[in-house]
């Protein structure tokens, strides 16, 4: 059974990672060597191009979790349970990453490690939500409980997002008008998009391997035991 | 949904000796939050709004995690599952009676706040709208969760940690209120900040509710 859940999905999150650390590699020598360093930034503002990439990215697959959820939580198919896990996994990664080249880029641009944006408030709140939810599946034992239980746990999470976000937006613009980035000129995008696309194939490939592990735990799972399965198959 | 609530509430007078305990936590901790600043009394009263929250997070997962305790032992929470009635009457009983104990719980952590860091304030029916709001979205999400993690190892970990990043804009709003009332209210922001709260506490008693069916199916 094994052999045929691998044979069927057999390279395409090979051929997919291939393409995105190929494409990276353009977007990140563009950035790095071609594309101009920005005046005030100067090139500080590289970091730019896998900074952003790696935030919309990261949203999209939080919010492909949260889609999973929802279908989850209708057809009760384990298929999208896999596929969540391996979206929460890859996204909790990104947000991770994203905090720390946010970090990165602060300290010589605003002089701090840290600050209290609301996108980098939120993209921590949201990180150490989803981290729960993680804990959570490691502690639930019955799967269909755990299914369910991080689908509830995912949606109310989801959620939450926008809330945060626009919650420490006022709550900092009270306090202080933070500046911020500036959009980017056109000279910028090639590496940026490249970069985007980049992440996006490596992140597909990614979610498509880990769902893969999922599934084939879950099958190990709800298998009976050896002994059984080969009482039952001497029956048969 | 009365008799659920009834139900609810009877069991939280039967254990009141477990309500005085985490009142005399959550004034501890109040306690303990002054020695993190120092003794400057302007110091803690302008921190004093913050406090009383975290203080009344701390202790609201005490409660929380224990108002499933009785529904664990003897499996009555597949008795009271077995009743034909919606599973959802069973959540807002226990949700309204964890609010209502939150809130029980936030005046009287008032007092002590007052006393420790000077921070009165004379807009007391207002103070009481704020807890009556923050305690709502502490409660909603909270006992959810608590339904969750109370039939899972190592739960005194796993609520906190589900609870603590979701419910940060009600912290937020209800710090931020709060504070408003201690501090003075220049900008006249109070509202904004209630109405925040407000929208908190209608999307996820929404949302909780229509979810706590799938979370205790069996």
């Amino acid at each position: 059974m094994l052999e045929i859940a691998n044979n069927r999905f057999p390279r395409t999150p090979y051929y997919l990672m291939g393409i995105g650390v190929v494409l990276l590699l353009v977007g990140s020598y563009y950035g790095l060597f071609v594309a101009p360093p920005e005046r005030y930034m100067g090139e500080v503002q590289r970091i730019m191009y896998v900074h952003v990439p790696t935030a919309w990215n990261a949203l999209l697959a939080i919010t492909f979790a949260f889609v999973c959820a929802i279908a989850f939580l209708m057809r009760s198919d384990f298929k999208w349970d896999a596929r969540m896990e391996a979206a929460i996994e890859v996204g909790v990664l990104l947000a991770f990453l994203l905090c720390v080249q946010g970090a990165i880029w602060a300290k010589p641009t605003w002089g701090v490690w840290w600050d209290w944006d609301p996108r980098l408030t939120t993209t921590a709140v949201l990180l150490f939500a989803f981290l729960g939810i993680l804990a959570l599946r490691r502690f639930v034992d019955d799967p269909v409980k755990r299914g369910i239980w991080s689908a509830v746990a995912t949606i109310i999470a989801y959620v939450d997002v926008p809330i945060v976000y626009f919650s420490v937006r006022w709550w900092n613009s009270l306090h202080q008008l933070q500046s911020s980035p500036d959009t980017v000129s056109s000279q910028f995008h090639l590496p940026l998009r490249v970069n985007a696309f980049g992440v996006l194939f490596l992140m597909t490939g990614f979610i498509m391997l880990r769902a893969r592990l999922a599934s084939l735990r879950h099958v190990s799972e709800v298998a009976p035991p050896p002994m059984l399965a080969e009482e039952a198959g001497e029956m048969a | 949904m009365i008799a659920a609530l009834r139900k609810e509430l009877l069991l939280q007078w039967r254990t009141r000796a477990q309500f005085l305990a985490v009142f005399v936590f959550g004034a501890t901790a109040l306690l303990l939050f002054s020695f993190a600043i120092g003794p400057n009394a302007a110091d803690l009263r302008k921190f004093s709004a913050g406090f009383l929250w975290l203080g009344l997070l701390l202790s609201s997962t005490l409660t929380l995690s224990e108002s499933f305790h009785a529904e664990m032992e003897n499996r009555a929470m597949e008795g009271l599952l077995l009743l034909p009635a919606d599973p959802r009457v069973l959540y807002y009983g226990k949700a309204i009676a964890n609010w209502l104990q939150l809130m029980v719980l936030g005046i009287a952590l008032v007092p002590v706040m007052v006393v420790l860091y000077d921070a009165g304030t004379t807009k007391i029916p207002m103070l009481l709208v704020v807890i009556a709001l923050g305690a709502a979205g502490l409660s909603a999400p909270g006992t959810l969760y608590a339904a969750m993690t109370a039939q899972v190892r190592s739960k005194q970990t796993l609520l906190p940690l589900l609870l603590f990043p979701l419910i940060v804009p009600a912290l937020l709003a209800s710090v931020k209120a709060t504070s408003l009332l201690i501090l003075g209210d220049p900008m006249g922001s109070l509202g904004s900040w209630l109405t925040l709260l407000g929208a908190f506490d209608a999307i996820y008693w929404a949302l909780c509710g229509l979810l706590y069916g799938r979370v205790v199916e069996e």
